[in-house]
């Protein structure tokens, strides 16, 4: 199920690494799946390099989604799914950002369809887009508190259930 | 946001009319805001996260092959491609390979629901526009290949039937016959649909010409699935990056140029057709014998024969259902062409026996952030044929 040949991989880090000297932090290869980790600084203007690039030509943004890996820092990892559909080949690009700052470049001006991906990504994460055009929740209702997805969001939420008169507190722990 | 009690804004000219989040045409709790210029829209905003449930949390909480179940509620007209999907990711991560038997039967299972996924749109994209009978025809088809799934799965809607390293089930007694007069029947069947559709001048009238996007606006706005291949870009994953050996299988990539709605409706037919052919294909290259799992202790549950002579199987079950199984560390994204375009599924795995962060691309959410660019400047009676022809299940839009 390899999508990329190690050659092919190769191909777009040199290419990247052509560009601009410091455009790669690191290289992640495994199960076939390139990922490219990005300082954040540069992120739009090599997604633009992507997107423009006659050998490269990574015209789909498919995906954009985030992982949380708290408590460790940098938690973020912003992680940026590549379609070359004329070239056949993903590509995965990642950000990483700190829990204290977690701001990046929006890539809306890029790819429009980032719109609704980064809104969503902000909602559940709380991971701010410079550069977004409309930055609101997307699932969750403009009231919520806090962002669910984050590892440091209990499941059951942070809100106590509220207690109608004449019920005791439900408790998790009380076994049936 | 503009709500709809600022029904007056931008000069008296305009009106600002909540669409959903009740509305039959929205396939669902869609709720679009729709500022209107007498029939015209002006701006449409959609609004939304009524059937959000919070899936990806939830994946986090659970084994890896607990959340299986979870998947089928997500996009539920199509859920065996939810866990192929799925168990698609996962195996990545494990680098388990699947036996060629299980593979063709995922072929077969989710090529039928592609068909059933497409019925289901075709009837209620026709009764949308006001073709009553197309919907009876469709789900009378659609009845049958329920039927089918009933008789491989045991359950006809929410299947779980395709597992981590294969399928649950062998398939069952039978059921050579029962799939092969469904997909003899089939083709004259939607023969049915098209005498009724295809050239019926309402139905050209409210779909010909309506909801145009160019093929280079569809990809920027992310688009795949019909709605691409309608622009004329022949992105289709199975035939772009095989999967599950989709490479050794002929069929056609339908695409077309027109990419209005009815240049949709008639890729979405073809693909039935399509979908008939690969069907078939499967069907002759499925042995009646054969492995339908991997061969992967201690994460493929042994057989229960194996588990009463050997201390091993034993152990393995017991370890698989109490504590799960730990992938290595990394990352895996797994694509699919589900019924609505790329369905991808992201796992993050710290090594242990759940996910540390389960996503899914679906791609009905972000088709559907197209719709505005569609419907600006239509008139209000085709918003639902453009919503219709987008082809969206709330469930995978809000997860």
């Amino acid at each position: 199920m390899t999508e990329n040949s190690g050659e092919q991989a190769s191909t777009v880090v040199q290419l990247l690494r052509g560009w601009n000297p410091n455009a790669i932090e690191e290289v992640i290869e495994f199960r076939g799946e390139t990922t490219v980790v990005l300082p954040r600084k540069i992120l739009r203007s090599a997604a633009e390099h992507c997107r423009d690039n006659a050998e490269l030509r990574f015209n789909l943004l498919t995906d954009a989604t985030c992982v949380d890996r708290y408590p460790h820092e940098p938690r973020f990892e912003m992680n940026y799914h590549l379609v070359s559909i004329p070239r056949k080949q993903r590509l995965r690009l990642q950000v990483r950002l700190n829990g204290t700052d977690p701001v990046v470049d929006s890539l809306f001006p890029v790819w429009p369809g980032a719109n609704w991906l980064e809104r969503e990504v902000f909602d559940l994460f709380g991971i701010q887009f410079t550069g977004h055009p409309d930055l609101r929740r997307i699932l969750l209702p403009d009231s919520w508190e806090g962002h669910p997805l984050r590892k440091d969001f209990p499941v059951e939420g942070f809100r106590d259930v509220p207690i109608l008169p004449g019920f005791k507190k439900a408790s998790y722990d009380q076994s049936f | 946001m503009a709500t709809a009690s600022d029904t007056v804004i931008a000069g008296n000219k305009t009106l600002v009319v909540n669409m959903g989040p009740q509305h039959p045409s929205t396939h669902g709790v869609l709720r679009v805001l729709l500022e209107l210029d007498g029939e015209t829209v002006v701006k449409a905003v959609p609004d939304l996260g009524y059937l959000h449930t919070g899936i990806e949390k939830s994946c986090e909480d659970k084994t890896y092959s607990q959340a299986i179940t979870l998947t089928d509620r997500m996009d539920y007209l199509s859920p065996l491609g939810n866990n192929l999907v799925y168990c698609m990711a996962v195996e990545k991560l494990l680098g388990l390979e699947v036996p060629k038997r299980a593979q063709y039967i995922r072929v077969l299972m989710v090529e039928l629901q592609r068909i059933s996924s497409h019925l289901v749109w075709l009837g209620t994209h026709a009764i949308d526009l006001g073709a009553m009978s197309v919907f009876l025809y469709c789900f009378r088809e659609r009845e049958e290949i329920l039927k089918i799934f009933e008789m491989f799965a045991g359950q006809r809607m929410m299947t779980s039937y395709i597992r981590i390293g294969g399928v649950a089930l062998d398939p069952p007694a039978g059921w050579r016959p029962v799939v092969e007069r469904f997909l003899k029947l089939m083709p004259s069947r939607i023969d049915e649909y098209e005498q009724l559709l295809t050239g019926n001048r309402i139905w050209l009238g409210r779909t010909k010409g309506v909801g145009y996007i160019s093929g280079e606006d569809a990809v920027a706005y992310s688009m795949t699935g019909p709605t691409l291949r309608a622009a004329g870009i022949p992105y289709d994953n199975r035939r772009v990056f095989p999967y599950c050996s989709y490479e050794e299988f002929d069929f056609a990539v339908p695409t077309r140029t027109d990419s209005d709605c009815f240049g949709r409706y008639m890729i979405r037919v073809a693909e039935m057709r399509e979908s008939i052919k690969i069907a078939r294909q499967a069907m002759a290259k499925i042995t009646d014998v054969g492995a339908i799992k991997a061969e992967a202790p201690g994460i493929i549950p042994p057989q229960r024969e194996k588990m009463k002579t050997e201390m091993e199987a034993l152990i393995y079950h017991f370890k698989i259902f109490t504590e799960g199984f730990s992938p290595p560390p990394g990352e895996a994204f797994a694509t699919i062409e589900s019924p609505r375009g790329e369905l991808g599924c992201f796992i993050a795995s710290d090594g242990s026996p759940r996910s540390l962060r389960t996503h899914f691309r679906s791609p009905s959410f972000i088709n559907l952030q197209a719709l505005p660019k569609l419907i600006t400047g239509q008139l209000i009676a085709d918003v639902v044929a453009c919503i219709g022809t987008i082809d969206i299940v709330l469930g995978e839009v809000d997860r």
